[in-house]
């Protein structure tokens, strides 16, 4: 493998008595899709918040691009082209895509936002990642599909010259079509050369589109592995047990 | 492989077929504030022959003025999905700043002004701050906030009551009106400016290759509204004195004044990042939040904002009743003016509504306060009706809410 562009090492993090992650250490690659997985309370939701700088870890390394880094806020997060998409997408229902995607960080000219420069730019990153299936991004991000409003979130992310995009559970309430589409996106990003970190829990999603596969269980890193090395079923055992015959750490 | 922006041809019919599919979206924007405005104004005009008699029009102006300006600083707070029941009475606390400080105090008009709308500001700091640092509801903050403000304005005007004010300039406000040629520059000078900004809006975007939309209709709608205030002003601009020797012509200097908070606050909620970020926190907080926008900062500034238009509202009614006295703001202005922002369309779950919507709910408010009135009910009945079309506007409001979520 290549060397990494962020590299989590013996991360550790409590909420009071209770030890959520324990030494966590965590590769993530330009280029390829990194799968996290683990049951629930293994602690994903918690170590994608220290990626994003939600939560600050008490101990560990965070090294990104050879550097290494404390993400002390979202903003440092930003700062480093760490973009983190939301399983409840973090959108606004009542603006519309173009306002959506430059929410928080518009152009403006002058004291005016400046909503041509706004409005050509979303267009050319949605055409980049070949999103067709939104007619007017001019329209309310109310009147999109669930597959569409994921697809807006995770363009929002990559507008920003990111580097690392992680993306939580963005399958989870798409039916077969949709989720088909946002897996696509999700592969097309690390096709662009973006490390990519995708939670997910559906296997099948994981096998379909991941390069790389780690798996968490009750807080300590299982394993992270190659696709092409282990199968589902070794996969599930990494989940359910945090080991698994055959494969090495 | 790249797919250049569709340049889509629109048509009218298209563009009809288009709102009417927003329309039963849940998307009804002004519809019902208009429609019912048009069908009061046919009602009252049948019924009183006195009410569409152009003495009748500038007075309706007068009377609503105050109403729409606190609207119009509701819009900033209803828009995050808050409240503030205080406005009304700050308006007279502010009032009463004003009149004690130019009659008692000898302070010129302006800097009576400008230190009444500082006080509104601080006011409305207070309340933003406590709403947005300490996390308590508007609802409960601003309610602490309407009786405090009472007992303020009855301290303030005393045991006697009325303050009284007789400087000129405060008085013109909601007594004078423009020279006819002036109104008709007003009309002139903002109508070149509204057909400008809309061309250069048009062009800058079919330079940029984005979808424009249909000039057509834009012509059209352009060509109605100058039309419409075209004939205000020239209703306005005829005489309407009692008597010969009195003669009384021309706008109300108080649109002209009106005219400026519209614009200004339509220019800061659609064209400026604060505005865009009002929107969002009133949309979704959370993801507001997540996008880095401080929203503590932007709820502390909208009460600002309302306050001090506020205190603007307060030099009107002290223009327009010569004093200050301590029911000024109270009783139903409040919820008039709520009832201003609801009727014409601004959302009471926040994230939707404009600007000109305060204006539009104001005259209704104001036709139906003023039309039945002439027709010699009381203000028990009036109370009724307002408070039914009121909550008829917060009716139509959720309903279409929840249209447009189960789409």
């Amino acid at each position: 493998m290549s060397t990494p562009l962020l590299s989590l090492k013996g991360i550790n993090k409590s909420f009071g008595p209770v030890h959520v992650l324990k030494d966590v250490d965590l590769d993530v690659y330009p280029g390829q899709v990194t799968a996290l997985v683990g049951d629930n309370g293994a602690g994903k939701s918690t170590l994608i918040k220290c990626i994003a700088g939600i939560y600050t870890p008490e101990s560990g390394e965070v090294i990104f691009a050879g550097q290494k880094v404390t993400i002390d806020g979202p903003r440092a997060a930003t700062a480093l082209g760490i973009e983190i998409v939301y399983q409840d997408l973090a959108l606004c229902d009542n603006l519309d895509i173009v306002h959506n995607m430059f929410l928080g960080r518009e152009e403006k000219k002058g004291v005016t936002l400046n909503e041509t420069s706004m409005e050509s730019l979303a267009r050319k990153t949605l055409d980049g990642l070949n999103v067709r299936t939104v007619k007017s991004i001019r329209q309310t991000v109310s009147s999109l599909s669930g597959g569409q409003r994921q697809t807006v979130a995770i363009a929002r992310a990559v507008l920003w010259n990111s580097k690392v995009v992680v993306l939580d559970e963005p399958t989870a309430a798409l039916g077969v079509a949709q989720t088909e589409q946002v897996l696509n996106l999700v592969r097309r990003l690390a096709d662009k050369g973006l490390a990519v970190v995708l939670i997910s829990h559906n296997l099948n999603d994981i096998f379909q589109v991941a390069d790389n596969i780690a798996a968490l269980y009750l807080g300590k890193m299982a394993g992270q592995v190659k696709k092409s090395d282990v199968t589902t079923n070794q996969v599930i055992e990494l989940i359910t047990t945090g080991k698994s015959e055959g494969v090495t750490k | 492989m790249t797919t250049q922006p569709v340049l889509e041809k629109e048509t009218l019919k298209g563009a009809g077929a288009n709102y009417l599919s927003r329309v039963k979206a849940g998307d009804i924007g002004s519809l019902p504030a208009v429609l019912g405005l048009v069908s009061l104004i046919a009602v009252f005009g049948a019924m009183s022959e006195y009410f569409l008699t152009n003495r009748n029009f500038a007075n309706l102006i007068t009377q609503a003025a105050p109403v729409m300006v606190i609207a119009m600083g509701l819009v900033f707070v209803l828009l995050l999905g808050e409240i503030d029941l205080s406005a009304g009475y700050a308006s007279g606390v502010c009032g009463a700043v004003l009149v004690l400080l130019v009659t008692n105090h000898g302070w010129s008009w302006y800097s009576a002004l400008g230190a009444s709308i500082v006080i509104g500001a601080l006011l409305g700091t207070l309340i933003g701050t406590l709403v947005s640092r300490l996390g308590i509801p508007s609802f409960v903050v601003t309610l602490a906030a309407f009786l405090a403000f009472q007992g303020v304005l009855l301290l303030l005007a005393g045991e006697g009551g009325t303050i009284p004010i007789a400087d000129k300039t405060i008085l013109a406000v909601e007594n004078s009106n423009l020279t006819p040629t002036q109104g008709w520059i007003l009309w002139a000078v903002t109508s070149a400016l509204y057909v400008v900004g809309g061309l250069n809006r048009i062009n800058s975007r079919r330079r940029a290759g984005l979808v424009v939309e249909l000039t057509q209709l834009w012509a059209m709608k352009t060509v109605a509204l100058l039309i419409i205030t075209g004939g205000a002003v020239f209703e306005l601009n005829q005489e309407r004195g009692l008597s010969a020797t009195n003669s009384t012509k021309g706008v109300p200097i108080v649109a002209p004044l009106i005219l400026v908070i519209l614009v200004a606050g339509t220019f800061l909620l659609s064209k400026t990042a604060f505005g865009r970020h009002i929107y969002a926190v009133g949309g979704n907080a959370e993801a507001a939040r997540r996008a880095g926008i401080n929203v503590k900062r932007v709820r502390t500034i909208a009460f600002v904002l309302c306050s001090s238009l506020a205190a603007v509202a307060g030099m009107l009614f002290a223009s327009r009743m010569n004093s200050i006295s301590p029911s000024t703001g109270g009783s139903s202005t409040l919820l008039y003016a709520v009832g201003a922002a609801v009727i014409g369309g601004v959302s009471l779950f926040g994230g939707k509504g404009r600007m000109r919507d305060a204006i539009l709910g104001g005259l209704v408010v104001a036709v139906i306060d003023n039309g039945m009135g002439l027709l010699g009910y009381g203000a028990g009945i009036q109370f009724l009706v307002t408070g039914a079309v009121l909550l008829v506007s917060a009716g139509v409001d959720a309903v279409s809410r929840r249209g447009a979520l189960t789409n």
